[in-house]
């Protein structure tokens, strides 16, 4: 039996370590979603077996609504993630397609220091960064997550479209100055819609990169009405007791829940957007 | 990732760009000033928001400010003072205990789940999108869970054990001092296999299966297929994620604040949330300066390194 061997080899070596990451990999979500949908008086029942729900309750929920400025830190955090993903998508075109597309003096040793930017981490910057905030008057105010953000979207953005922008035929752009067209004319009519998926791919990495950002958030954003989905989760939900947990996981899990749906629709494209340029991790 | 490196960005010039000796251009259609023109506006925000605090942050370093006090000059009294500070001794331990122990668990750990991944199973784009969720989602966030799983009183691993006789007392597992740093590190794992799994696997789908095939004809084992075929294909993959991994490891922050925010007893300080304690909490933003300084030797090593490689191999 040829083909039963192959199988049970097949089950041992792919099915088994697969149900293992899974159960690893998943299992503080699925504790989210049992938490946030029980009522406090079953988490505190220690008979009961805490992986199952015995009596389901949205009250969770509710609380988070009606109780909590959860809906005004959702707004929030897309203002902020709209806005930033905005202004450092269009930096990140115009910077990569003059890497990708133009000579200039000092070309190359940019081309390094926007990499090298890339690689430079918040924690490295955040006390500096929150004074020169504010010099600039920005504490509290959507443009000092607007403006910060941009420092590690740009250098990530402008990577993945250089890369991007390579893989578009130059012949195409000359065939286009031939026939008159101005440079900036063949950069947006020519090579940005062929570049499409790039640009999106682009898009997509950045809105949830501002969407997850805590560090600078956290410090510009921490003492006024604007906080974001996860500073407002961690300092405003956290100090309360321990009845808080359920409103708390539901908290986590609905903010995490945009951008778990923006990958599962666009998961190959992650992968590819990942090999076509840039990483974090 | 061959698309990394810069040398590879200098471009031949256009015949269009050839013509401009003869007719005077705008200084939009000649490329060294349209080049200059397009990185201004990105150049710009990166020279305020991240160059000027860089430099900053060395001056701040040298100083004795207190957020809303100037301070004086001081030198290097500062980065002195921290080397006979035990708690930021027991930090520098720390941050590079919890970069070396997570990234080769990671590295495994994702080489292992790519490997699963990059076989025929069902349910495939669901799958790949179930095991990305710890990397994708808000951290602050995702380590919330962890906060509970890990709780003192609610933990469900203590439920597991104590109801298979295992163990009288649930765990403290952020309370006790090796524990913590344990399960800040077990929690570092989980969020950042997915990140190992997702590069290598689009290294493995650059592995033409042709060369399998050969192989496999020629008589060589899975094993030996792995070894010889797989490996030599993704090692540079392997040796990119590897040290982005540990840039990104070291300048941690979100859950170790998340979880433990340094305790129990500055027991799981790491740079980033002790420099935060000290610049922010305790307002000595000279001496947090000179914290978070102290990660830079560190990093801009792995960034020269990752640096060199790259273009390396696009040489």
């Amino acid at each position: 039996m040829v083909g039963s061997a192959a199988l049970g080899r097949r089950i041992l070596t792919v099915y088994v370590p697969l149900a293992l990451f899974l159960v690893f990999l998943l299992l503080p979500f699925y504790w989210m979603i049992v938490v946030s949908l029980k009522p406090p008086t079953d988490l505190f029942n220690l008979r009961f077996n805490p992986f199952l729900i015995q009596h389901f309750t949205p009250k969770n929920y509710l609380y988070l609504f009606q109780e909590t400025a959860f809906l005004v830190w959702a707004k929030n955090t897309l203002i902020v993630s709209v806005a930033a993903t905005t202004l450092a998508l269009s930096c990140s075109v115009l910077i990569g397609y003059a890497l990708a597309r133009l000579r200039f003096p000092g070309g190359s040793a940019m081309g390094v220091g926007i990499f090298l930017a890339y690689l430079v981490p918040p924690t490295l910057l955040f006390l500096p960064l929150a004074q020169v905030v504010a010099k600039l008057h920005l504490y509290n105010t959507y443009w000092a997550l607007i403006f910060t953000y941009p420092t590690f979207l740009i250098p990530f953005g402008s990577w993945l479209l250089m890369g991007y922008f390579r893989t578009i035929p130059r012949e195409i752009e000359e065939c286009a100055l031939i026939d008159g067209s101005s440079r900036l004319g063949t950069l947006f009519k020519i090579v940005l819609p062929l570049s499409l998926p790039g640009i999106l791919s682009a898009a997509i990495f950045s809105f949830t990169l501002s969407w997850n950002e805590f560090l600078y958030a956290l410090i510009f954003m921490s003492s006024g009405p604007l906080k974001t989905i996860p500073v407002g989760t961690v300092s405003d939900l956290i100090k309360a007791d321990v009845l808080f947990w359920g409103p708390l996981m539901a908290s986590a899990l609905l903010g995490s829940v945009p951008i778990a749906v923006i990958y599962t629709f666009f998961v190959d494209h992650y992968v590819s957007g990942l090999t076509a340029g840039a990483v974090k991790g | 990732m061959p698309d990394l490196h810069p040398a590879a960005a200098r471009p031949e010039p256009l015949s269009a760009g050839r013509r401009g000796a003869t007719y005077p251009r705008s200084l939009l259609e000649r490329e060294p000033s349209l080049g200059l023109l397009l990185m201004l506006p990105g150049t710009l925000l990166l020279v305020i928001f991240m160059a000027y605090p860089f430099f900053l942050g060395l001056w701040l370093s040298l100083t004795d400010s207190m957020i809303g006090h100037p301070g004086r000059y001081v030198g290097l009294q500062n980065f002195v003072h921290l080397l006979g500070d035990s708690i930021f001794r027991q930090t520098a331990r720390n941050t590079f205990v919890y970069a070396l122990v997570t990234v080769p668990f990671k590295l495994m750990l994702g080489l292992g789940l790519a490997l699963v991944l990059n076989t025929a199973i069902p349910f495939r784009n669901a799958i790949r999108a179930g095991v990305l969720m710890p990397f994708i989602v808000p951290t602050a966030l995702s380590s919330l869970g962890w906060l509970m799983l890990f709780d003192p009183i609610f933990s469900p691993f203590s439920w597991l054990l104590k109801h298979w006789g295992l163990i009288t007392r649930n765990i403290n597992f952020l309370g006790t001092p090796v524990l913590a740093i344990v399960s800040v590190m077990v929690a570092n794992i989980w969020r950042g296999t997915p990140f190992f799994a997702i590069t290598i696997l689009a290294g493995l789908q650059a592995v033409p299966a042709e060369l399998h095939d050969a192989a496999a004809i020629d008589g060589a084992g899975a094993w030996q297929r792995f070894w010889n075929v797989t490996v030599p294909i993704i090692l540079g993959v392997m040796l990119v994620s590897t040290l982005f991994s540990i840039i990104m490891t070291f300048a941690d922050f979100q859950l170790i604040y998340v979880l433990t925010k340094g305790g129990p007893a500055n027991e799981t300080h790491i740079f980033g949330t002790y420099a935060y304690q000290i610049g922010l909490s305790a307002t000595a933003i000279g001496q947090g300066a000179a914290i978070a300084l102290y990660m830079f030797p560190i990093l801009a090593v792995l960034a020269i390194l990752l640096l060199r490689y790259l273009r390396r191999e696009v040489a």
